[in-house]
């Protein structure tokens, strides 16, 4: 077994723009289940038009950099609002099939060949970064030490994305701590009794969704700008990792989803070299190391059974802020 | 609050409130909200149905009937949480059909709910804070910059624990509502009412459920309403309260309003003492009400 | 909740004009010129090809739909009349060639407008249509159109065996169960295993629907019961069910790889010619047979058997239930053992129509369950049959108007229509909301 190349995939994943997009997408997925309590199983939906949305800017309609991420927030936003307005109203469980269902549709509408000049079907868009790298500060050259070495333009996405992070958690934990978080809060536990105090229970959910939404897109723009978009990628599958990442961190919190993101990564990186690895040694039976690798989801949904029923505040999370807990 | 305590001074009554006879539906002087032809079914069950209901303008009024009444589903329809089958009703001369709960809740009236809402994710003092209206911070964009709503946050605040002083829940500001008493929670609940400065406080209610002890903070906390130019109209089965505090009495049965007026007239009304002691027990209260008309010659 | 609906109705109606209003402005732009490719699928390593002639004219934008395994794609010829689709894996599959974009007076001579592929034994597969002067014959669309149709009740059969688990489930116990597609590629799987072990088919059928049973009462016995005893909140248990459907699905995926395994006798099955043109396999006839006798046995079930009504009281009550003395935890079981049961037997039947086992198949259909348990209101059992049935031919009729690959968009937004519209579903009953 090749401990070393087993650490660095582990430690690799520790600082890559994979883990902070997935940060990010676990950050607006807590917006809209920690803190307001919406199910929402659709998050992947979002970060594919956050992605797309980049992409086809770019590739499509020649947006600069910085209008292409523009055009993904708002295109993420616009989403959200569709989404919002006929569901917002839904009770708990019929927003979750809602949810899954839409971003599946989403997933269908970009693997359909009926736009494949736009959306490349199931091909997938490449080559829309450019006009991102042209912008890159860092000279060519390695940058990083031991296992963490990059190239300048692998250096430049994961400093942007850190940046975009950085913002987005700073953002969220301004807004929680403000009177608009206060009505969040009490929309969460109780409408009835917020509306009864004068408050539009629905704006409030609508902004948060959006916020949210816009926050998770970025997730998908960044989490395909180094490589490509593909559809593939947006499968239900993804909202659950999501989701798995948010409840091991703590949910209602800003902090969580962040710790939550890095741990799951690195988890996956781990067992996602040992457990082969294990295999071709012939320490885990007759399984081979296609079959190995297969196992760290699988461990994936363990750990989400367990974590809901016996932490479901996660590691940073207190139990007291939360609702959807029966006591 | 059988047995009862006297209150430490006897109250105010307001008197003169009606014009012309007390009977169900009577105009008031000075009528804050009027309902007319307001009517709820769900299924085939009636279960509001008025004609016509005043509701006087900086008193107490008292709304009782048996269960079953309709009385807090009244509530729900005037308040905005509930949508009426048909019927027209304002507030101050502004027409609240079709308005939204929160809308309602922003003119000026604001109403408890039976099974206590104090939000027991905030603290005592957060609750209160919420109750405040027109907060600069509640919207998004300006609350990601505490210096637009600092200022205002701390005069709210002042005014919160002025209140919760008067409250006697000052001690408590910094726990977990949840943490509180049934009792306790009431309180809180009326007090963060009181933070949206309401001009119509609507409690449904109020005494369900909390202890002796308390009965007697609650009911000064309800005249001091009064006192301070709020109109109170609260639900209760309590008739020793009622006959102290109320200077108004609405009864209501099987959804209709069977009698109105001052609380002593009121309980000595022979359809009320039919619809709570049933002395007519082998007359149906529909009748009584006058929801069902016996052929001639039946009793 | 009322005030909910007092507060957002205001909103949602002028929220909801607006939205159609726009929804069918943009649906219009996309739909009015699809931008279609000549080639697709090129990621794919086995390929279908062909060539459309005219007596040595190559005919440009002649739409080719390529349909099997789950999978489908089409294209339109280019300038040389050639056309290349890639597929996922060597199959079988069905090609059509879609008349109405030959010219005027050309048609396919032979074989039909939809005709099968065999895979041989390289990676591609070349397919060229007769093409003359010809009566285009005009039935053959309709022709087509009553295949679709049969696949679709065909279709809708199986999924209805599993929706009406997952809808008693719901019923009972008010959990949307996200792990049913899970428990449906059970039924395939282990037929696979028991084949493999040298079984025969005849027997592993049985034996897997039996052992699918066991797995649901196994997921009631060790998991759902004890968290219900424990009062553990909805929103957990949704997301309990999420994690069992990923262990599963991946635990699967271990045991199968990425790739597709058939059931014995899948491909090849004879066509028997029922009317006109059109044809049915062996498979389809002994499947669409199996479903009906195994859901008219269920719902005799259902309605004459003492666990049965209880069932249904349970479903439809379940404080009643109890309280009228039934025991409501054994029939939570028995659903449970019935919903692993039949779903196992969807599993089975979906393995033989798509055709082909794959790790992730149960996940592929698990919204279409849903959308055929909420369309025939989510607690009853004949509602999701019905749901079932309309979803199923919904979705195979639609590919006759609107690109194939986009036929499953459709049923998923008739079931967000109808949770936005109509929660309790054509059977369901209007109280269970909210």
């Amino acid at each position: 077994m090749d401990i070393n190349s087993i650490f660095i995939n582990t430690a690799q994943a520790l600082f890559s723009p994979v883990t902070i997009a997935f940060a990010m997408a676990a950050l607006g997925l807590a917006i809209h289940f920690g803190f307001v309590g919406l199910l929402n199983f659709g998050i992947a939906g979002f970060m594919a038009v956050g992605a797309y949305g980049y992409a086809i800017s770019t590739l499509t309609f020649g947006f600069p950099w910085w209008a292409a991420f523009l055009a993904s927030m708002a295109a993420s936003a616009l989403f959200a609002v569709l989404l919002g307005i006929p569901t917002l109203q839904l009770r708990g469980d019929y927003l979750a099939i809602v949810t899954i269902a839409a971003a599946e549709i989403v997933r269908l509408l970009l693997l359909s060949t009926t736009w494949i000049k736009t959306t490349g079907s199931a091909d997938g868009l490449v080559a829309y970064a450019n006009d991102f790298r042209s912008i890159n500060p860092f000279p060519d050259g390695t940058y990083g030490f031991g296992p963490w070495s990059y190239t300048a333009n692998q250096f430049w996405v994961l400093i942007f994305a850190l940046v975009v992070l950085a913002l987005a958690a700073l953002l969220l934990w301004r807004l929680v701590r403000s009177p608009w978080g206060r009505v969040i809060k009490g929309i969460r536990e109780d409408e009835d009794a917020v509306r009864a105090l004068g408050k539009n229970v629905f704006a409030y959910k609508m902004q948060a969704l959006v916020v949210g939404g816009i926050v998770a897109g970025l997730g998908g723009a960044l989490y395909v700008l180094p490589s490509s978009a593909n559809p593939m990628l947006f499968a239900t599958s993804l909202t659950f990792f999501v989701w798995t990442a948010l409840l091991l961190g703590g949910a209602a919190t800003v902090f969580g989803p962040l710790l939550g993101a890095v741990i799951f990564w690195v988890l996956q990186a781990f067992l996602g070299s040992l457990l082969p690895a294990m295999a071709d040694a012939g320490l885990l039976g007759a399984l081979s190391s296609a079959q190995a690798g297969a196992l760290r989801f699988v461990l994936v949904g363990i750990l989400l059974v367990v974590i809901v029923i016996v932490r479901p505040q996660g590691i940073v999370g207190d139990k007291r802020e939360l609702t959807f807990v029966r006591k | 609050m059988s047995g009862s305590k006297p209150l430490k001074k006897a109250p105010q009554k307001s008197t003169g409130l009606h014009v012309g006879d007390a009977s169900p539906g009577v105009k008031k002087v000075d009528p804050i909200l009027v309902a007319d032809h307001v009517s709820r079914k769900f299924g085939g069950l009636v279960a509001v149905d008025v004609e016509h209901v005043e509701i006087p303008r900086g008193a107490i009024t008292a709304l009782i009937g048996p269960n079953g009444a309709g009385k807090t589903t009244l509530f729900n329809l005037l308040t905005g949480f509930d949508k009426p089958d048909t019927g027209t009703w304002s507030f101050s001369g502004k027409d609240l059909a079709g308005v939204p709960a929160h809308k309602v809740a922003k003119m000026g009236q604001v109403r408890t709910f039976q099974l206590t809402k104090a939000l027991g994710l905030l603290t005592v003092l957060e609750n209160m804070k919420l109750g405040a209206k027109d907060q600069t911070g509640e919207s998004l964009f300006q609350s990601i910059f505490p210096f637009l709503w600092k200022k205002q946050e701390e005069e709210i605040e002042e005014r919160a624990l002025e209140i919760l002083e008067r409250f006697k829940l000052l001690k408590l500001k910094d726990d977990f509502a949840a943490s509180l008493s049934g009792g306790q929670r009431k309180l809180l609940e009326m007090a963060r009412a009181l933070m949206t400065k309401p001009t119509l406080v609507m409690l449904d209610e109020p005494m369900a459920g909390v202890n002796p002890a308390l009965t007697e903070s609650l009911l000064e906390h309800i005249l001091d309403l009064k006192t301070e130019g709020m109109t109170v109209l609260f639900v209760e089965h309590d008739m020793h309260m009622v006959r102290h505090i109320a200077d108004w009495v609405i009864v209501m049965a099987e959804g209709r309003i069977i009698a109105e007026g001052p609380p002593e007239d009121v309980m000595k009304d022979e359809a009320v003492v039919d619809a709570y002691l049933g002395s007519h027990q082998d007359v149906d209260l529909g009748v009584v009400t006058g929801r069902i008309t016996l052929p001639k010659g039946e009793k | 909740m009322s005030s909910a609906t007092t507060e957002n109705h205001t909103f949602f109606a002028r929220g909801m004009k607006m939205l159609l209003i726009a929804i069918l402005a943009f649906a219009g732009v996309l739909f009015a010129s699809p931008a279609m490719a000549d080639t697709v699928g090129d990621e794919y390593e086995n390929k279908i090809l062909g060539n459309v002639k005219n007596e040595g004219t190559p005919l440009q934008g002649v739409r080719i739909i390529v349909e099997g395994n789950g999978y489908t794609a089409e294209v339109v010829t280019d300038a040389d009349g050639k056309w290349s689709i890639g597929v996922p894996e060597a199959g079988s599959y069905l090609i059509t060639l879609v008349e109405d974009t030959l010219p005027e007076g050309i048609a396919v001579l032979e074989g039909g407008a939809t005709q099968t592929v065999e895979w041989g034994f390289t990676n591609s597969v070349v397919w060229n249509f007769f093409i003359g002067e010809g009566e285009r014959n005009p039935t053959s669309q309709l022709d087509q159109f009553f295949m679709r149709v049969f696949a679709g009740l065909n279709f809708g059969l199986l999924l209805g065996l599993a929706a009406i688990g997952l809808s008693l489930v719901f019923g009972t116990t008010a959990l949307p169960n996200f792990a049913h597609g899970e428990m449906v590629t059970m039924g395939a799987l282990f037929t696979l295993f028991l084949t493999l072990a040298g079984v025969p088919l005849l027997l592993s059928f049985p034996l897997a629907v039996a052992l699918s049973a066991l797995f649901g009462w196994g997921l009631d016995a060790a998991v759902w019961a004890p968290l219900r005893a424990r009062g553990v909140g909805i929103v957990q248990l949704m997301i309990v069910s999420i994690g069992l459907s990923l262990t599963f699905r991946y635990i699967t995926q271990a045991f199968l790889g990425g790739g597709t395994e058939q059931l014995p006798g899948a491909l090849g099955s004879p066509e028997i010619p029922i009317f006109r043109t059109v044809t049915l396999s062996v498979n389809d006839l002994v499947s669409m047979g199996v479903s009906l006798v195994v859901l008219v046995a269920f719902a005799f079930w259902l309605l004459r058997s003492k666990m049965g009504k209880a069932t249904r009281a349970v479903s439809d009550n379940a404080d009643l239930a109890a309280a009228s003395g039934i025991n409501v935890d054994q029939v939570i079981r028995v659903v449970w053992i019935m919903a692993g049961g039949l779903a196992g037997l969807a599993g089975i039947l979906w393995a033989y129509f798509r055709p082909g086992l794959k790790w992730d198949m149960g996940e592929k259909i698990l919204l279409f369950i849903f959308a055929a348990g909420v369309l025939g209101g989510l607690g009853t059992a004949f509602g999701a049959f019905v749901g079932a049935m309309i979803v199923g031919v919904l979705i195979e009729t639609s590919a006759q108007f609107i690109p194939s690959d986009l036929k499953y968009v459709g049923a998923l937004l008739v079931m967000i229509i109808i949770l936005l519209f109509r929660p309790q579903g054509i059977l369901g009953r209007r109280e269970r909301i909210g």
